[in-house]
Parts: structure tokens; C-alpha cells; sequence
């Protein structure tokens, strides 16, 4: 099924893509058929600087279960972060 | 046979690329076939399926509905894009197919009959083209979204399309998984009866061990039988509507 479920966030940050690092404005989050990945669907992330044009897109591709480990592992390291850096 | 990226005219006057591949000999006379891309987009694996019926004795031209999302990027970089924006409006689609009918009607050897084949979203796309334009048989692979409406909470933009039933102008092959759910087989079930009360051809198959993409041989969920068992079919059904 293509389920256009898709969450658009602005961000600030830097991506690697092709052509090397550029900034980040954009992410996309959905759930849907990957393009590469081997499974029926997956949670996708896309990077993104719309300014910079389509190929300024770094993209992930992941499992469900992946999906879910990475939210934790980023959640956890930013909890993990001594006071004051953040 | 012979393949390659052309532009063609679609909705609205806009040139957009299309990926066009036909018989070598351009005496013809062939039929010929619009190729209308799943979500993932203009990507290799649906080129090889244009490939497949130009193997097979027909012309066929699969336009880049994200073309004007992202003129010149990869397809996947595309289908990102046009996603971003929030995919394609249904007229838009219905320009595009009518398009690529008339660029392939106008090729040299044409016979002048023009079918339409979709996959995944482009299922739904098929029909939809098939209820709005002048066509001679189409074909609807697993489209989702013409009886039933998105489940709550999603923000697909799509609604149902089963009300243009009536305006259905060419028979019209139904390929579905029994595993899928969406569609899921009452869904294509109600469609045939209502195709069947308003007296239009149609003809549908759905393929027990088969889910959603079951066409797909580079996806895990290929099924071969009702790949094998779908391909037949569309052979079956394009030689009696296209070629005769």
C-alpha cells in the first residue's frame, strides 16, 4: 500500500550526501515501500534542503524494529548528555 | 526493441520526460501502452516493465509524474520530493496519462488503440485515467483507494474514485493479491459489483499467497506464481483489446 503517511519537521544541522556535507533545513519521516531496503515497508527518513534542490537529500531506510531502536538510542544518548551542553 | 527518455506534452502544456520503448520496426501496426509508475517513481524497475511490452509487440511510454517536482533528479531523489509536496493531484494525473495516449496514437505504426497499466498507487491511477479519458483497455495492478476511503488519520489526499465508474470508456483488468489490504479483496469484490450492475467489461483475478506488489521481482513481495499467473493475463487481455 502507498500510505503518503508523512511527518515534515524543520531542522538545523548538516547532512553528508553525494556531492559532501551540506546544511539542513527539512526531514521527512513516513512509512512506506522503500526504495532499496528488502522489505514491504519501512520507516524512511529524508534530509533535506529544499533550497539546495532534490539531490540534497541524505535518506534512511528502516525496519520498523530499527526504527524504533534509533528513536530510543537517540533519546537516550540525549538524556545521557551532561547538563550544560544541550 | 528500441528504449530512451523523451519529452512529452502533459497536463497543462508542460513538457515532462517519458521513457519510451517500442518494437525495433516502426512500420508496425502495434498497440500501444501507458506505463504509469508506482510511488517509488520513474525508476528502473518500472522502465524494465516498459521494456517488457515493447518485447512483446507493443509500444509503450511510462511519463515521470514527478517531473515537475524535481526536473532532472534521481527517481528516488523525485519520489522524495513530489512526497514532500504531497504527491500527485488526480488532474494532473489524467493530463499526463492523456498526454502520453496521444504522443503514442501519433507514433508511426500506431494502430491507434492505446491501453493504460498501473501498479501500486498507479492501480488506482489506471482506473482513474481509464473513467477520464478516451481509452481502449486498462489495466488496474493492487490500486488502492477507489472504493474505500484512507483510513482515518492519514493524510492521504486521494479519495475514492468509484463514483467515475460509470464514465469507465474500455474494459478494464483487475490484478489483485488475497493477502493485501489495500486493497483488500471486499474492496475489489464491491468493484466488480459495481462495474458488473453498470454493465462495464472487467475482468478480476486475485492470487491466493499474494499480498500487495507481488509483481515486483526486486521486492520481497514478489510471489512468482501470481506474477507469472497476472502476466498472462495482461498478455491475454491486451491481444484481444489492443492488437486485434
Amino acid at each position: 500500500m502507498c500510505t503518503y503517511v508523512t511527518e515534515k519537521i524543520e531542522i538545523t544541522g548538516s547532512g553528508k550526501g553525494p556531492a559532501g556535507w551540506f546544511a539542513l533545513s527539512d526531514a521527512t519521516v513516513y512509512f512506506d515501500h522503500p526504495q532499496h531496503a528488502q522489505a514491504e515497508h519501512t520507516l524512511n527518513i529524508d534530509f533535506l534542503n529544499p533550497g539546495k534542490g532534490p539531490a540534497a537529500r541524505v535518506a534512511v531506510e528502516l525496519t520498523a524494529e530499527s526504527a524504533r531502536a534509533l528513536a530510543r538510542a537517540i533519546e537516550a544518548t540525549l538524556e545521557a548528555t551532561p547538563p550544560g551542553l544541550i | 526493441m528500441t528504449a530512451g527518455t523523451i519529452s512529452i506534452t502533459g497536463h497543462g502544456g508542460d513538457e515532462i520526460e517519458a521513457y519510451l520503448a517500442r518494437p525495433v520496426d516502426p512500420a508496425g501496426p502495434f498497440g500501444s501502452v501507458v506505463v504509469i509508475h508506482h510511488m517509488p517513481g520513474y525508476d528502473a524497475a518500472t522502465k524494465e516493465i516498459a521494456r517488457r511490452f515493447a518485447a512483446n509487440g507493443y509500444a509503450a511510454l511510462m511519463p515521470n509524474l514527478y517531473y515537475r517536482d524535481a526536473p532532472g533528479a534521481s527517481p528516488d531523489d523525485a519520489a522524495a520530493a513530489a512526497r514532500a509536496k504531497g504527491g500527485v493531484p488526480d488532474e494532473r494525473l489524467v493530463g499526463d496519462v492523456g498526454g502520453a495516449a496521444a504522443h503514442l496514437r501519433g507514433l508511426a505504426g500506431s494502430n491507434g488503440k492505446v491501453g493504460v497499466i498501473g501498479y501500486c498507487s498507479g492501480g488506482r491511477q489506471s482506473f482513474l485515467a481509464a473513467c477520464s479519458l478516451q481509452l481502449d483497455a486498462a489495466v488496474d495492478c493492487y490500486g488502492a483507494f477507489i472504493i474505500s476511503p484512507p483510513p482515518d488519520g492519514m493524510p492521504l489526499k486521494v479519495q475514492p474514485i468509484v463514483g467515475l465508474a460509470k464514465d469507465l470508456s474500455c474494459p478494464l483488468l483487475g490484478l489483485f493479491g488475497a493477502d493485501d489490504q489495500y486493497p483488500a479483496p471486499a474492496e475489489t469484490a464491491e468493484l466488480a459489483r459495481e462495474l458488473a450492475a453498470l454493465g462495464k467489461t472487467h475482468d478480476f483475478h486475485t492470487y491466493e499467497g499474494a499480498g500487495h506488489a507481488f509483481f515486483s521481482p526486486n521486492r520481497p513481495s514478489y510471489r512468482v506464481d501470481a506474477a507469472n499467473g497476472g502476466w498472462e493475463k495482461i498478455w491475454e487481455f491486451y491481444g484481444r483489446y489492443l492488437t486485434s
